[in-house]
């Protein structure tokens, strides 16, 4: 092994794949079976975290980065003038099985830029995978990029190695990818997702009546949107976000916040503050929409097409439909109380599995760890007391904020100053 | 008032089983606790008894809860205890007591403070199981074992072993609990429970050139690098980090600890 230049690529090689946001290594099962090596049930672990507090799951690297694109929001992007390197195949596989022995990672992520052409490329990535299980017997966890405007013959081939596949639209919108990628075009990305869904489709199916059917992605595919890069709306991620999930059985659509990285005048200039808090808003809404139930007209729509920066999604949509509260903890369905501010679904499990002994009163609720301060407004229990001033919501914002902190605070303060005429709000 | 009776038992599970089994028999009832011998003190108004571990006994309190509430619950109790948490003893008692009466007083009864909380300690414990999969870093030594130390807080190596065996399965390896001064062994075949003892500089890592395999210090030498090099410098977020990665688990872990001597 020369070491030196091993670390060096590593280095650079590692860093342009850190703006991939997805680290899971959860939903597979692959089991150990003849002294193999590795073992994937399922349950995804986070190995370390990374500074900026982002899990370290998985080996994320790109194969290389000469790339014959030039898309503007890219690092890797052609004219870019950054240090380049590429990993042989081997090498990548020895890193990985060499990081797993050792109990550092879940498995390898495999990127990389574009370079000849998106089969030759694509054929490259399977190259990695298709050593690692055939020839190292490796059960962990491997999740590839779909290559836009790869075959569907390598799709397909693709799926059998690997547990992820993932292609990354980028840009929420048709206009923005015009304008900051025009060498590339919606359908390349849209063609190997589609096709990778219908093989995981035929592959469920299938599976019923074939019992040793090969595995094809069984940890699904997923995708990543850049936020705050083109100028859109929340409505108009939210929207392009329910639409892969729904059209194409995504696993998980991924939030980036843009990390400014060059000074082209189409994008946001370097030293430009990342959105992190509309990022954290955005995945707020993603699981109200995968896990509570709520449909996304709901949340955004004509009249609401951002999402409120200073409360929650979920606590904003309660403010709005003030009518349908408040909740009886003790009598309403599963769908209600998932939706009452500040009570998450392992507390709603909770109270449904304990009110089955007794009606529960504010001290039983309160020590399952509910976030009171939210939940108060909107829900009742076996207790006289409760908040029986009739509140408009504004008045009910202003409390909550007063009570609570945020490290983002200073996000928006700006805008709570639009309530200090009717309430005594400390900023 | 009649005097409370205070059981001590050896710090180990068939220990724990034969004191309640002793309640049982001798109908103690409420005014009775539990404790292990090395923490109980004899004092004016508590009788202190010791209760001989009786592996006959714990079997038949252990078979009995499995049968009469299910190997679930079984599992929480046994993974609670795992916590050597100074009261869990009275705890479990109780928990075991409401158990036996009525099985279903126990399953999803979070308004019981006896059920949240065993509850609770049951889910600590699964963090910190969770956390030494994921914390354990192993060093090639040159004998072609991998070796890991770690310190976790509860008692959680026991549950660790399957996760281990499956996955590794084709290498020779062991994690020790420092803490606890035993390890586990896996010899490619079964999985061991060890006790050892090694030198201070063996467990701190001080002297580890001497006896790591000769690749060993470059892999680290990368994965520190490659962690390094996946951090985004403008989202840097300091206090998210210690969240995730607590400090006192930093001496084990070979990205944050500090750098060894090539």
């Amino acid at each position: 092994m020369n070491f030196n230049r091993i670390k060096e690529k590593l280095e650079i090689l590692a860093d342009a794949a850190k703006y991939d946001v997805s680290c899971a290594s959860s939903g597979s099962k692959r089991s150990n079976k003849g002294k193999g090596l590795g073992n994937s049930s399922g349950m995804g672990i986070c190995h370390s975290y990374t500074e900026d507090g982002r899990c370290v799951s998985l080996l994320k690297i790109l194969l290389t980065n000469h790339c014959i694109f030039d898309c503007a929001y890219c690092v890797t992007r052609r004219s870019n003038d950054i240090k380049r390197a590429a990993f042989k195949v081997q090498e990548v596989v020895d890193l990985t099985i060499n990081f797993y022995r050792r109990n550092y990672i879940e498995g390898l992520f495999l990127s990389s830029g574009i370079f000849k052409n998106a089969d030759y490329t694509m054929e490259r990535l399977i190259q990695v995978a298709k050593k690692l299980r055939e020839e190292e017997n490796f059960n962990g966890y491997i999740h590839l990029k779909s290559i836009p405007g790869a075959s569907d013959e390598l799709m397909y081939e693709a799926g059998l190695y690997a547990d992820r596949l993932s292609v990354n639209i980028e840009i929420p919108s048709e206009k923005g990818l015009k304008l900051l990628a025009p060498e590339k075009n919606r359908e390349d990305f849209i063609q190997p997702m589609k096709k990778v869904k219908d093989e995981i489709v035929r592959y469920r199916s299938e599976k019923k009546v074939i019992k040793n059917l090969p595995k094809y992605a069984p940890a699904g595919q997923s995708t990543q949107m850049i936020i705050g890069a083109s100028g859109e709306t929340d409505a108009e991620i939210m929207y392009t976000s329910a639409f892969f999930y729904k059209k194409y059985n995504m696993k998980r659509v991924y939030y980036s916040g843009y990390v400014p990285i060059s000074h082209d005048p189409r994008l946001p200039s370097i030293g430009t503050e990342v959105p992190m808090l509309r990022e954290n808003r955005l995945y707020q809404t993603d699981w109200l929409l995968r896990f509570y139930g709520f449909d996304i007209q709901e949340l955004l729509n004509k009249q609401y097409p951002n999402l409120d920066s200073d409360i929650d999604p979920k606590l904003s949509w309660a403010l709005r439909n003030l009518e349908q509260f408040p909740v009886d903890i003790n009598m309403a369905d599963k769908r209600m109380l998932a939706r009452i501010p500040g009570i998450g679904l392992r507390s709603v499990q909770k109270i449904m599995a304990a009110r089955k002994h007794r009606r529960l009163t504010w001290d039983h609720i309160r020590k399952m760890g509910i976030a009171m301060n939210r939940a108060k407004y909107f829900m009742t229990c076996a207790s006289r007391n409760y908040e029986i001033k009739d509140r408009t919501a504004a008045q009910i914002k202003g409390l909550i904020l007063q009570e609570s902190s945020s490290k983002y605070r200073k996000t928006y303060n700006g805008q709570l100053t639009l309530f200090q005429n009717t309430l005594p709000v400390s900023a | 008032m009649t005097a409370k009776t205070i059981l001590t038992y050896d710090g180990s599970f068939e220990g724990f089983l034969s004191c309640i089994f002793i309640i049982y028999e001798e109908k103690l009832k409420n005014r009775v606790s539990i404790k292990r011998s090395d923490q109980a003190q004899d004092s004016f108004f508590d009788n202190l008894e010791n209760v001989p571990t009786n592996e006959t006994n714990a079997s038949r309190v252990w078979e009995g809860l499995i049968s009469k509430c299910g190997t679930r619950i079984g599992q929480l109790v046994f993974k609670a205890f795992l916590s050597e948490l100074p009261t869990i003893e009275n705890t479990l008692m109780v928990y075991i007591q409401l158990a036996f009466k009525n099985p279903s007083k126990v399953k999803g009864n979070y308004s019981h403070p006896a059920v949240l909380q065993v509850s609770k300690i049951v889910k600590s414990i699964g963090r910190e199981k969770h956390r030494m999969d994921a914390f354990v870093r192993f060093k090639l030594l040159k004998d072609g074992l991998y070796f890991a130390t770690v310190a976790p807080d509860f008692n959680v190596l026991p549950l660790n072993a399957k996760h281990f065996k499956d996955r590794y399965a084709d290498q020779r390896w062991m994690i020790y609990d420092v803490k606890r001064g035993y390890g586990i062994y896996y010899n490619i075949d079964t999985v061991e429970t060890v006790s050892l003892s090694f030198s201070e500089t063996m467990l701190n890592g001080t002297d580890e050139h001497l006896y790591v395999a000769t690749e060993e210090l470059q892999y680290q030498e990368l994965w520190r690098s490659y962690f390094n090099s996946v951090t985004i410098k403008s989202r840097k977020n300091s206090k998210l980090h210690v969240q995730h990665v607590p400090k006192r688990y930093w001496k084990y872990l070979s990205e944050k600890a500090p750098r060894p001597k090539i």
